[in-house]
């Protein structure tokens, strides 16, 4: 598999702090990456510096053969990258159909003079984007909610929703910030099935950041570990959960030695 | 306490000098718009009162009527302590006149007594309003308030060229008893029945006998918009000149409010020099068509018109660069402060030898329509129309675009619309420029409505109205746009004494939108598509 996505040497500081230092990481096509980390260790700034809300110091990303550091969020996304977010940020006041349509906005090409005249051209796209809009949401199982304020649905479908929207732009890299917080592990389980479909179904790559130990070692094809802006590990979820490193960063020094020692002394 | 209240708040009106002021204008029979503001001010405090009283119906008669009786002693004393004590030290508004309203122009022992009675009266009265049902209560206050509204604009009714059948209802000045009672009356049959009729069609809808056919909706839509379009042109012909001449006004406010509705309802960009756009479309066509000596080029308005356009459309480009990182409060600011450079611009002795200074330009040439030259309030109404028409058909068309929704995408979250793909300057900037030119329409369209242009008529007061009468309407509804136009400045044309007092009634009527309808009069509709994809697919 050839990557799709390329991270070199990335570095990203606010002022004194270094909030991703050199680092390295590299998504194949048609994977399931994630990101994990203690919170504060960069994974979110991580996700800024590719989908251009950062530009990072030094470094490149270079997304399907393309060096696209430093490029404004709007040129990202033509590219083919699409995000969630931690904290869910939908276009509240608009109707969950609206919110896909806007998805869809680098697809279509219409001007404000085809919009006034309705042209052909308007009448075409606007068309597809309907339907294209319709097809996302019974994707995610949202059908009959797409007259609603995105504002007035449940918790599960703002998620849903968020991730429909991303979808409508066609991706071929989509990033998943935190897409299980706050969900019960009914609704875990759901979603991971759900982003398994997502990569049988329409052959993306997919990048997560998570904090469910569970969510990461079950989807994930390959994992990086970062703390304090650094990768300090990277691996197969097996790899990742023996590594002392890694054990380290999550339950602090001590932790580790006496995990270690004891996994050590059971392996003997 | 509550009687206190309300107490105070009408002798808030009645010092400002309101009471005074409306006093001269009869409404309903002999009752003033005085007595009604001192009517509405307290009977709002009492009414309150009575609802949120949680005792049985005689202890709330009681109650209400003692604190309508105190507020009517609080009232009352002012006229009351006048004879001994000089008010009119503190409140200048005091005088002979006011006294001799407030007591009824009785004795002052007299008056203070029918005051208090009259207090206690109205508390019991609202507070007898608060028994009966929910529906029958909010029935009884819209017709009141109907009544009340018509008998203020009762003078309209005689301006129009068929004011003739109206006489009969009405005074020398405002409704009389037959008149009263009969919109009273009437508003009441309309609510009654309004009731009944979607009774019937809830009843029809749970027993799902409904017929659904999909055609009726769009017959329907058509018969309104058909029989709204013969209303609009009837109209004037109805009118008559003098309140043509106030529905233009109205109207020129409505082109102005559609592309700010643009600016702030869609993209969700806080502009506060809307005003200047509307002076740069006043100006361009003052010089290009003036026949005195300033004009320039000697236009018709129809050359001219494009002209106007095009400037303020730059200008709203030219605006939107600097400010593109801006937002919010910092946005408004230098709006605010563009808007401003413009007038001073106009006023300015730099620029006096090609625009006039504070003298203005004169002269400026009506519209030619064919052999024919636009001239009376009437001619001007349907141009006006017609520029409403076009305003409100691209900008209806703009919202369901795909630039409407990288609008509104802005609005709701600049960071995620970018994340999306949306370019936020060039969208920033056709939101600005779209804006811009609705109001250089508007501004060509006074400049030759008006015949002269100043300096001094586009002070940032335009650009507040502009704003409020969209927060009035509902932001970002097409239809908010109108209603918030005819009640912001169509009602203020009318009503000659509220002029001194407008400002005091928009900051009224803002504070009681955001407390009881913050979406506004008419709020923008969710569209419904889903439903209309299904019934296609089908």
């Amino acid at each position: 598999m050839a990557p799709i996505l390329i991270a070199k040497g990335v570095t990203k500081r606010f002022g004194g702090l270094v909030a991703v230092n050199s680092l390295d990481f590299t998504i194949e096509e048609g994977s399931i990456a994630s990101v994990i980390g203690p919170n504060g260790a960069g994974k979110t700034t991580f996700f800024n510096c590719i989908t251009g809300f950062y530009t990072p110091e030094e470094g490149q990303i270079i997304f399907n053969g393309h060096e696209i550091q430093g490029f404004r969020p709007d040129k990202v996304t033509r590219m083919g990258i699409a995000r969630t977010y931690q904290n869910i940020r939908l276009f509240a006041n608009m109707t969950a159909l609206e919110n896909i349509m806007v998805g869809r906005h680098p697809l279509m090409h219409h001007n404000w003079w085809d919009a006034i005249l309705h042209t052909p051209r308007y009448r075409k796209e606007e068309k597809e984007a309907l339907a294209e809009a319709q097809r996302l949401l019974n994707f995610v199982g949202m059908s009959g909610l797409g007259d609603q304020m995105a504002r007035n649905l449940p918790y599960g479908a703002q998620r849903r929703l968020e991730i429909a929207r991303a979808l409508a732009s066609k991706p071929k890299l989509l990033l998943l910030d935190e897409p299980t917080a706050g969900m019960n592990p009914n609704e875990t389980a759901e979603m991971i099935r759900f982003i398994r479909h997502l990569r049988d179904e329409l052959g993306l790559s997919i990048l997560l950041i998570e904090h469910d130990m569970k969510v990461v070692m079950t989807i994930s094809e390959k994992i990086a570990v970062m703390d304090f802006g650094k990768k300090i590990a990277e691996g197969k979820p097996e790899e990742i959960q023996r590594n002392p490193r890694v054990i380290e960063a999550y339950l602090g020094r001590g932790a580790a030695s006496g995990l270690g020692g004891s996994e050590a002394a059971a392996t003997v | 306490m509550a009687g206190l209240l309300a107490g105070a708040v009408a002798l808030y009106f009645t010092l400002v000098g309101m009471v005074q002021a409306f006093s001269k204008r009869a409404v309903v029979a002999s009752l003033s718009l005085g007595h009604i503001t001192l009517l509405l001010a307290a009977g709002t405090v009492l009414y309150v009162f009575a609802l949120r009283d949680r005792t049985s119906g005689p202890g709330r008669l009681l109650q209400t009527a003692f604190a309508g009786g105190l507020g009517g002693l609080l009232l009352g004393l002012y006229p009351y302590l006048g004879q001994w004590v000089d008010f009119h030290y503190m409140f200048v508004r005091t005088s002979p006149e006011l006294y001799a309203l407030l007591r009824f122009g009785l004795s002052p022992t007299a008056g203070l007594v029918l005051m208090v009675v009259a207090g206690a009266a109205l508390g019991a009265l609202l507070a007898a309003l608060t028994l009966p049902g929910r529906f029958w209560r909010n029935a009884i206050i819209e017709a009141s308030l109907v009544t009340i509204t018509v008998g203020m604009l009762s003078d309209l009714f005689k301006g129009m060229t068929i004011g003739g059948i109206f006489t009969p209802f009405l005074n020398a000045e405002g409704l009389n008893y037959i008149g009263a009672v009969l919109v009273f009356g009437l508003t009441i049959a309309y609510v009654v029945f309004a009731r009944r009729r979607r009774e019937q069609r809830a009843a029809l809808e749970a027993s799902g006998e409904a017929p659904k056919t999909p055609a009726q909706p769009d017959t329907r839509r058509w018969m309104v918009a058909g029989v709204l379009v013969i209303v609009l042109l009837a109209l004037p012909a109805v009118l008559g000149s003098y309140l043509s001449h106030v529905l233009n006004m109205v109207g020129l406010y409505v082109i102005m409010g559609l592309g700010l509705n643009i600016v702030v309802g869609y993209a969700g960009l806080l502009d506060l020099g809307y005003v200047a756009f509307f002076a740069l479309g006043a100006y361009t066509m003052g010089l290009l068509t003036s026949t005195g000596p300033l004009g320039i080029a000697h236009f018709t308005f129809w050359e001219a018109l494009p002209f106007s356009i095009v400037v303020a459309l730059i200008a709203g480009i030219l605006l939107g660069i600097p400010v593109l990182r801006m937002r919010g409060d910092y946005l408004a600011i230098v709006t605010l402060g563009f808007g401003e450079i413009i007038r001073i611009l106009a006023l300015s002795n730099w620029l006096k030898p090609f625009i006039g200074g504070a003298q203005g330009i004169l002269l400026i040439k009506k519209p030619p329509f064919g052999p024919w030259t636009l001239t009376t309030p009437i001619h001007f109404y349907y141009l006006i129309l017609a520029g409403i028409g076009v305003a409100f058909f691209v900008a209806y068309r703009l919202r369901e675009s795909r630039l409407g929704r990288a609008w509104m995408a802005m609005r709701e979250d600049e960071d995620v619309a970018e994340a999306m793909g949306i370019d936020l300057v060039t969208t920033k900037l056709t939101a600005f420029a779209f804006g811009a030119s609705f109001s250089g329409l508007s501004g060509a369209i006074f400049a030759s409505y008006v015949g002269s242009i100043f300096p001094h008529s586009f002070n940032l007061l335009i650009s507040i109205n502009v704003l409020s009468l969209i927060i009035v309407g509902g932001v970002g509804s097409l239809p908010g746009v109108v209603v918030g136009s005819l009640a912001l400045v169509g009602l203020p044309e009318l009503l000659r004494e509220f002029a001194e007092y407008r400002m005091l009634m928009y900051g009224l009527a803002l504070i009681a939108m955001m407390l009881l309808k913050p979406e506004g009069f008419w709020p923008e509709p969710i569209r419904k598509r889903e439903l209309r994809v299904e019934e296609s697919g089908d």
